[in-house]
Parts: C-alpha cells; structure tokens; sequence
C-alpha cells in the first residue's frame, strides 16, 4: 500500500450550487416515488392472490389517513416525473419535423403534456365505465 | 485482425427504462389518484370501484393482466435504471454489487408479479 494521501475533492452537495443541478436532482429523484407505488401496487397483487378476506384487508389499509397522505405525496412525486419526462423528451428523442421545420422543444414538451393528460382521464373514464 | 467485440446489454436496461418512464409518465399519476386517494376516501367513483370481484375479474382479464403487470414491472425497471446511474452523482462508484442489487429488485419483482398474476388465472 502506498502511503501517499492524494487530495480528493468533496464531493458532498456540489448540485446544491446550481439551481439547474437541484432541478435535475429533484427530477431523478422522482423514481423514488414511482417505485414506492409500484410496491404498494405490488403488495396489492399479493394480497388480491390470497383470496377476499386479505384482499378486503389491504382497501381497509388504503383508507388509513397515512395512506391517503402517502399518495398525496406519491401523486405530487409522480406528476412532476411526468412533466420532467416530457420536459425532457425535446433533447431524447430524434427531431419531429412538422410541415417541413423542425418542431419547438415547447411544443413537442406541450403536445406531450396533452397526450398524457388525456390518457390519464381516459383511464379515468375507463374504470369509472367498468366499475358502474 | 478482427476482434470479436461482446455485444453490450445496456440497450436492454436503457430501452426498460425508456419504456417504464414513459409509461409511468403517462399512467402512474392517475393510477396513484385512482387506488390511493378516489378510491379510499370515495371520491368520484363508485363504492365498490375496487371490490374483489370486480378487482378479480380486471386481473383475469387479459388486457387487465397486462395492464397490471406492464405498471408494476416497467415502472420498477425504469426506477431501478435511474436510482442505479445516480448513485454516480453521490460520488458512490456503482459496482456489480450495487447493479446486481438495483437490477435484481426489479428482476425479482418482475417475476413475482408475472407468477401471482398468471396464478390468478384467466
């Protein structure tokens, strides 16, 4: 082993210095959020397999005041990794040409939006049918 | 001389991650307001939105199946990828250990939702 000690930068909160790092950090950080829930959703699936009574038992926990917060931080985590995704996908995906010119990063990020804000109500206007 | 270059899996991980992201980014906000906050406190839908009937028959159901299986498991690959290239920013030098772990969360999860849903029948 050597016993040379070279200096090492820190580098403990070096994207706390610079609001487009924080930004970026806050962004990635939403896979936290979607990740929780594909747990919950998971765990949902385990109970939903062992039969009514468990499957009664995980609404029952759903319904917990924690739960309900939970999610309401889960859906703020979730709604911001939605508009980062897309606020991204100017720089991640091959141009789309429009009538010859090259489409605004804002509009592609703004067709986005509408696209995905229209597959969550039609999601919504699904399960509202299947459940009436 | 020609070397025999081995071909590389990150595609694989990257087009996961493509694919959970998206789909996440499209669904998982809704899906989070639907089971967690319209459901339980009885918002909007109707009481018995999630009974086990009606949940049941949805996980029958083919397109339900799919459904159910595309959130949880995409949704875990596109976490994990992204959890796993961060590490990077927190100055940790991801190795085996920590792509085995990240991956393999998704990879067990992955296998458990396909068993439990194929379990449940068609």
């Amino acid at each position: 082993m050597s016993k040379r000690k070279p200096y090492v930068r820190s580098m403990d909160g070096w994207w706390k210095k610079n609001p487009y790092f924080v930004e970026y950090m806050i962004h990635e950080s939403t896979a936290l959020f979607v990740a929780a829930y594909a747990f919950i959703l998971l765990v949902g699936l385990v109970r939903l397999s062992q039969g009514e009574p468990a499957w009664n038992a995980w609404l029952e926990a759903m319904k917990s005041p924690l739960s309900v917060i939970v999610h309401l931080v889960l859906l703020a985590g979730a709604l911001y990794h939605t508009y980062s995704w897309f606020k991204i996908l100017p720089i991640t995906m091959p141009p789309v040409i429009v009538g010859g010119k090259r489409m605004s990063p804002c509009a592609l990020t703004g067709s986005a939006l509408v696209v995905a804000a229209a597959a969550g109500l039609a999601l919504l206007g699904l399960v509202w049918r299947i459940a009436l | 001389m020609t070397k025999i270059r081995k071909r590389s899996n990150a595609p694989i991980f990257w087009g996961l991650f493509g694919a959970g992201g998206m789909l996440s980014a499209l669904f998982v906000p809704m899906m989070i307001f639907i089971t967690g906050i319209a459901v339980p406190l009885g918002l909007l839908l109707p009481a018995n939105t999630m009974s086990y009937t009606k949940m049941l028959a949805f996980a029958q159901n083919f397109i339900g199946k799919g459904f159910i299986f595309a959130i949880i498991s995409l949704s875990l690959w596109f976490a994990v990828h992204r959890v796993y290239h961060s590490l990077h920013e927190f100055g940790i030098h991801a190795g085996m250990g920590a792509k085995l772990l990240c991956y393999g969360v998704a990879f067990v999860s992955t296998v458990i939702s396909a068993y439990l849903l194929l379990g449940l029948g068609f």
